[in-house]
């Protein structure tokens, strides 16, 4: 039987280290919605929007009382709308209005986001595609909770360095249209190569074609917990220190599991898949850059911080994984800097650079996350970085992705403010060495070579 | 059977396992086991309960505990049992 000790242990986690489930994210498949009549076409989205999801909010606020435990999220996934708006949208301002309807559905139902405004382009664009690529900055500027993203490579078809083009421009017209909010548009922009179908996290979340009609994702979290567990191992060898995280990952992901059971069950929606990420957020404690720092780093940015992210991502998902029956997503360590304080310090010092969270990337995931740089950054020079990204995730098979935010009319040594869980960001600086006669080459760099590993 | 543990935690004082027991036994709730520590002068006790006889949802004897432990001075959680034997059982 349970005994008093597991009780205050796991509820130790819950009050004073932020344990918490991140996200229930609700799938939902919108190609029953296709419609080459744009008005038809908003409304079944609305109605089937708000029919599947009529009763998530509360479903996840009933679990969250029984079990004590907070679901900090509950959010929305839907089918790319590059697919669904295809037949209906004739320009870049129709595939707005269907931004505005994914917002209002939101809104009725009562999620704080709702992703899946995206398309995928990891070989080619058709021309709906590029119409919907091209409407991105205006929908994130005029609505409120929706998320988008864009596909632009993949190991299986390389990256199509047009789309990357494309996505760097997107990425200033979004900060341009959003210049009075510190550029908050580009905060909700994710650019992806390999970017899975079941991911629960936004702002990259979208319900891939291969996936059911509806479908429950979870993603948990914990950083807090992490690292009050390996504060009780501090100074001892590195297989005691893999133990201890492997332990906590595994109660972590175990609270996730029961979660996403249950909301499964009570909405009558099959399971899908737990997401084993670790995911900071503003608040202290709850930071990945501060587990680093207890592995043994002054500051996140110190040589050694690569190596001790990819034991920390690794051992994460070797806990986790058998604690669900399930794990899919992204399931790495993620590093937005906006979002934890511990990297924010870091930046501020100058002990982070972006070199240096570049190289950070190759060994987890999410990428390039809520980086706030100079809005004077050239356009060329953001799909430049993006291709970088893209490029680690192609040849290390693995999700990588770019949420970096421009910030109008600020530089370097000033601070971009999102607020709640987007947090806030010291700019980093950007090398100004040109890359434009490479970015404004046509075309798709080819798929890489699958042996002869090195 | 619906398994519920309550924990109580708080500076210690007279009567609140008293108060805490006859809450429950007012609304139909069975105690299958207590036990209790004091931590620095800091009260804990920990009680495995069946809540499948009573009338009331389980939400408002949530909250009803809850408040029950502000009118005493120390915190009262009740949490379905699964949270705890999913992390702490295979």
């Amino acid at each position: 039987m349970i005994n008093i000790y597991e009780v205050t242990e796991t509820n130790q986690m819950i009050t004073q280290e932020n344990l918490d489930v991140r996200t229930i994210t609700l799938g939902i498949s919108l190609l029953d919605c296709i419609d080459s009549d744009l008005n038809k076409l908003n409304e079944k989205i609305y109605n089937k929007i708000t029919t599947v999801a009529k009763d998530l909010v509360s479903t996840g606020q009933a679990i969250e009382h029984e079990f004590g435990i907070p679901i900090v999220n509950k959010r929305i996934s839907i089918t790319p709308i590059s697919i669904i708006g295809a037949a209906a949208c004739k320009t870049s301002d129709d595939f707005v209005t269907i931004a505005e309807t994914l917002d209002r559905a939101a809104k009725t139902v009562g999620v704080n986001f709702i992703g899946g405004y995206s398309a995928l382009v990891s070989k080619g664009m058709t021309p709906a595609e590029e119409n919907m690529i091209r409407s991105i900055p205006k929908a994130l500027a005029v609505t409120e909770r929706v998320c988008s993203s864009v596909n632009v490579g993949s190991t299986k078809t390389g990256i199509n360095m047009d789309a990357v083009k494309l996505c760097g421009e997107i990425i200033k017209e979004a900060a341009e249209a959003t210049k009075e909010r510190d550029s908050l548009g580009c905060a909700k922009l994710v650019i992806f190569c390999n970017a899975p179908d079941d991911n629960p996290f936004m702002a990259g979340a979208f319900l891939g074609v291969t996936e059911a009609d509806a479908v429950i994702n979870v993603g948990v979290s914990g950083p807090g917990v992490v690292k009050h567990a390996i504060e009780q191992v501090r100074g001892k060898g590195f297989e005691e220190l893999c133990e201890t995280i492997k332990k906590t990952a595994f109660k972590i992901t175990r609270v996730g599991q029961l979660v996403a059971g249950e909301a499964s069950k009570r909405l009558g929606i099959p399971f899908g898949i737990i997401d084993l990420s670790l995911a900071p957020t503003p608040a202290i404690g709850d930071s990945i850059a501060e587990i680093l720092e207890e592995i043994g780093l002054e500051k996140v940015g110190a040589p050694g911080t690569t190596a001790a992210l990819a034991m920390l991502n690794d051992q994460v998902k070797k806990g986790g994984v058998m604690a669900s029956s399930y794990v899919g997503g992204l399931s790495g360590a993620f590093i937005p800097v906006s979002e934890d304080q511990g990297m924010i310090d870091a930046v501020t010092v100058g002990a982070l650079t972006l070199e240096k969270l570049e190289a950070m990337t190759c060994v987890c995931s999410v990428g390039l996350d809520m980086i706030a740089i100079p809005g004077k950054t050239k356009a060329t020079t953001i799909s430049g970085i993006i291709a970088d990204e893209m490029a680690i995730g192609m040849v290390n098979q693995k999700t990588t992705a770019v949420r970096l935010i421009p910030v109008i009319g600020k530089d370097v040594g000033e601070i971009a403010e999102f607020g709640g869980l987007l947090g806030y960001a010291p700019i980093i600086p950007v090398n100004e060495f040109d890359c434009s006669a490479f970015i404004n080459r046509k075309g798709r760099i080819p798929a890489p070579i699958h042996s002869f590993k090195n | 059977m619906k398994k519920c543990i309550i924990t109580v935690v708080g500076k210690d004082t007279v009567g609140i396992i008293a108060k805490v027991c006859t809450y429950l036994a007012e609304n139909k709730i069975n105690i299958l086991d207590i036990s209790q520590t004091i931590v620095q002068g800091y009260f804990n006790m920990m009680m495995i309960t069946d809540m499948a006889q009573t009338e009331k949802e389980f939400g408002d004897v949530f909250d009803e505990l809850e408040q029950l432990g502000n009118e005493i001075g120390v915190t009262i959680r009740c949490q379905r049992a699964e949270i705890f034997e999913k992390m702490h059982r295979l």
